[in-house]
């Protein structure tokens, strides 16, 4: 895609309401068992956490859209995600990403800020996309 | 993880979308007959062809889910660590009909006092995708904190 320029931005919300089948799906799809995630009487009783939570590769997965929806399944080049606080069932996630960058080879260079529905910010993250 | 053969696969890749929550076609392959292109997080999924993944319960093998009881392994608490960040460089996208095989190194490693005390030890790992003529797809580098009383894993 021609024509963006730095300071362009979107935003899309990418799950309302994450349900646990949501984060078992991702386990399935993904091969990640681990029972943090899935498994509320080992994630509360034995690791000691409030609830199940999402595999941070959930929220980077989600977050990826905004990327692929703007620029296409073939453009990203790079794509990396910080995990800033875990994501519970119940979140509703949006993201906003913003062109920093337009560079003359072509790409241009993003940033990332998931958010849940309290405005905690929960990823950052960074892309770099081929605009031809 | 060390991974000789991820076929990739346009069920497997229907799957993965869903899961993520994205109807974008170009996953959806399966359904239309077209050959489908991977999100870009899709390599993670090469979990599910690492023969001997911890994170996914066998026969036979103690599971640190729970059963009968909380946990099938009474230790499993210190053999997670949290995710911390992720990176991936795309060479090119990852479509239907590639093979790929994934070799994992260590990168660097350091430590870091905790917010709430405790030493912090970050562990980079960088594992490369390569398709069935060698040629480098993906490269990916994961990095992982491990607490001195580590809990559970992302």
């Amino acid at each position: 895609m021609t024509g963006v320029r730095p300071g362009d931005t979107r935003e899309l919300v990418v799950v309302k309401d994450l349900t646990r089948s949501q984060i078992v799906q991702y386990a399935g799809a993904s091969g990640d068992f681990n029972p943090v995630h899935t498994d509320e009487r080992f994630a509360t009783r034995v690791a000691g956490h409030p609830s199940v939570f999402a595999h941070g590769m959930l929220t980077m997965g989600l977050a990826g859209r905004i990327l692929t929806d703007w620029f296409g399944v073939e453009a990203l080049r790079m794509y990396d995600a910080q995990f800033r606080r875990p994501v519970y069932p119940g979140a509703t996630l949006t993201v906003l990403a913003r062109v920093e960058s337009v560079d003359p080879d072509g790409t241009a260079g993003l940033s990332l800020v998931v958010r849940d529905e309290a405005g905690n910010t929960v990823m950052t993250g960074n892309a770099v996309v081929g605009t031809d | 993880m060390a991974v000789a053969r991820f076929p990739v696969e346009g069920g497997h890749i229907m799957m993965f979308a869903r899961a993520i929550g994205d109807p974008n076609p170009a996953y959806h392959g399966a359904l239309t007959g077209t050959p489908a292109v991977a999100p870009p997080t899709f390599v993670w999924a090469a979990e599910h062809f690492d023969p001997d993944s911890a994170v996914r319960p066998r026969p036979d093998v103690p599971w640190m889910g729970s059963g009968s009881s909380d946990t099938g392994v009474p230790d499993s608490v210190a053999q997670g660590g949290l995710h911390a960040e992720q990176r991936y460089d795309f060479h090119r996208p990852v479509r239907e009909g590639d093979i790929l095989s994934a070799v994992s190194r260590t990168g660097r490693t350091w430590t870091k006092q905790g917010r709430r005390g405790g030493l912090l030890t970050f562990t980079q790992t960088i594992t490369e995708y390569r398709d069935q003529h060698g040629e480098l797809v993906v490269t990916a580098v994961m990095l992982g904190v491990e607490t001195e009383k580590s809990v559970g894993a992302p």
